[in-house]
């Protein structure tokens, strides 16, 4: 129990001081689980966090689950998401609370107007990291140019452009392997 | 007790399908947004900002933010929950079957359609977002002149915020707090 509690408590310091999750968040995993507690090896850390990336969720969520499960089974994976997640529903409900309370007051209004062009430039630079590492080839630009124009006008659910990508990724690899795989077959059969 | 079983599922199904962090629970809001009328597209942006610049995972701020705005501090318990519910149960089980995961053909074959996939989804999340502060569609209407589409204060904050971030990076709440700071200044 008293376990369980050390791993809320290390977990919640993880969400409460970093910012922007992600792999903002892997220098503290680091340093809290790795270091501070030997709750995990660093490979089995990178393990964990690159399993957690390409698991649906949140990834700070997926790693917490992970080590809370394998030090602790269930209960341990309870404790550690719940850390993660707690100070954030915190401090969020107090500033959603704040700004539902003050948002007829001129300047918070224009606040927020500036700040709305500070997010567009934001998802951009996001947008522009993904591409970097995500579209690679002609595929990869037709495949964003649909699920961006099936979103923007169309309203198409984000659920079916997912599962369609997925197995497309799939199904392409395949044809891919197929593909390599011919040549090497035909010369035998030349034999 | 309506707002909280929507709630639960709608952020359920986000938690179960938003693959690859960060922002990748956003285009699944969009999508709320646009069938309930707790969650207001013009919130959007806002929330976003709110949860690039305080601590914790931007997609747990971001529902914890819809979901009090839809029906308060249980309203915010519930969303959060519910999206980090499906996390908790699929990693339990691949931790349980699954050895080498992110090393699955599979899987790796999947990501190739996925990451594009997700890139488009949030540039389509932004573009709203775009649209809504930086376009006037409104006086377009009025005026049927392309001059008045494009809000050229907020169009000229944009470019000097990109490249600033450009040139120096640092952190996301740097340039909110800043671009608030001209919002007031400029009388957006």
């Amino acid at each position: 129990m008293k376990e369980l509690f050390r791993m809320f408590w290390a977990f919640f310091r993880i969400g409460g001081l970093t910012f922007g999750g992600g792999y903002a968040m892997l220098p503290m995993l680091q340093k809290e689980v790795v270091e501070k507690f030997g709750w995990a090896t660093e490979e089995e850390l990178m393990d964990y966090y690159a399993i957690g990336q390409c698991t649906p969720g949140i990834i700070a969520v997926n790693t917490a689950t992970f080590i809370g499960y394998k030090k602790r089974g269930v209960p341990g994976a309870i404790f550690a998401t719940a850390g993660v997640v707690f100070p954030s529903l915190v401090i969020i409900t107090i500033i959603a609370a704040f700004i539902q309370n003050f948002a007829h007051i001129v300047y918070v209004q224009q606040a927020f107007a500036g700040i709305r062009v500070a997010v567009c430039m934001l998802i951009l630079n996001a947008v522009i990291k993904l591409w970097k590492s995500g579209v690679k080839n002609i595929v990869g630009i037709c495949i964003f140019a649909a699920a961006f124009l099936l979103t923007a006008l169309l309203g198409i659910s984000p659920i079916y452009l997912v599962i369609a990508s997925a197995l497309f990724g799939i199904f392409w690899g395949r044809a891919a392997e197929k593909k390599q795989n011919r040549n090497p077959k035909r010369e035998e059969d030349k034999k | 007790m309506k707002i909280l079983l929507a709630l639960f599922y709608e952020f359920f199904k986000a938690g179960l399908f938003a693959v690859g962090g960060g922002l990748a629970t956003l285009p699944f809001l969009y999508d709320i947004a646009a069938r309930y009328d707790w969650l207001p597209v013009e919130m959007m942006p806002d929330m976003i900002a709110v949860s690039e610049s305080t601590p914790g995972p931007i997609g747990i701020n971001m529902a914890t933010y819809a979901g009090f705005n839809a029906y308060g501090v249980l309203g915010g318990i519930v969303a959060t929950c519910s999206l980090v519910l499906p996390s908790v149960i699929i990693i339990i089980l691949i931790s349980k079957f699954l050895n080498r995961f992110n090393e699955n053909p599979l899987v790796k074959n999947a990501f190739t359609g996925l990451r594009p996939a997700v890139t488009g989804l949030i540039a389509a999340a932004g573009w709203q977002v775009f649209s809504l502060s930086i376009l006037e569609f409104s006086l377009y209407e009025q005026t049927k002149s392309l001059l008045f589409l494009i809000d050229w204060k907020a169009l000229g904050l944009f470019i000097i915020l990109w490249v600033t971030e450009r040139k120096f990076k640092g952190h996301p709440l740097f340039y909110i707090a800043g671009a608030a700071a001209a919002g007031i200044l400029l009388g957006f």
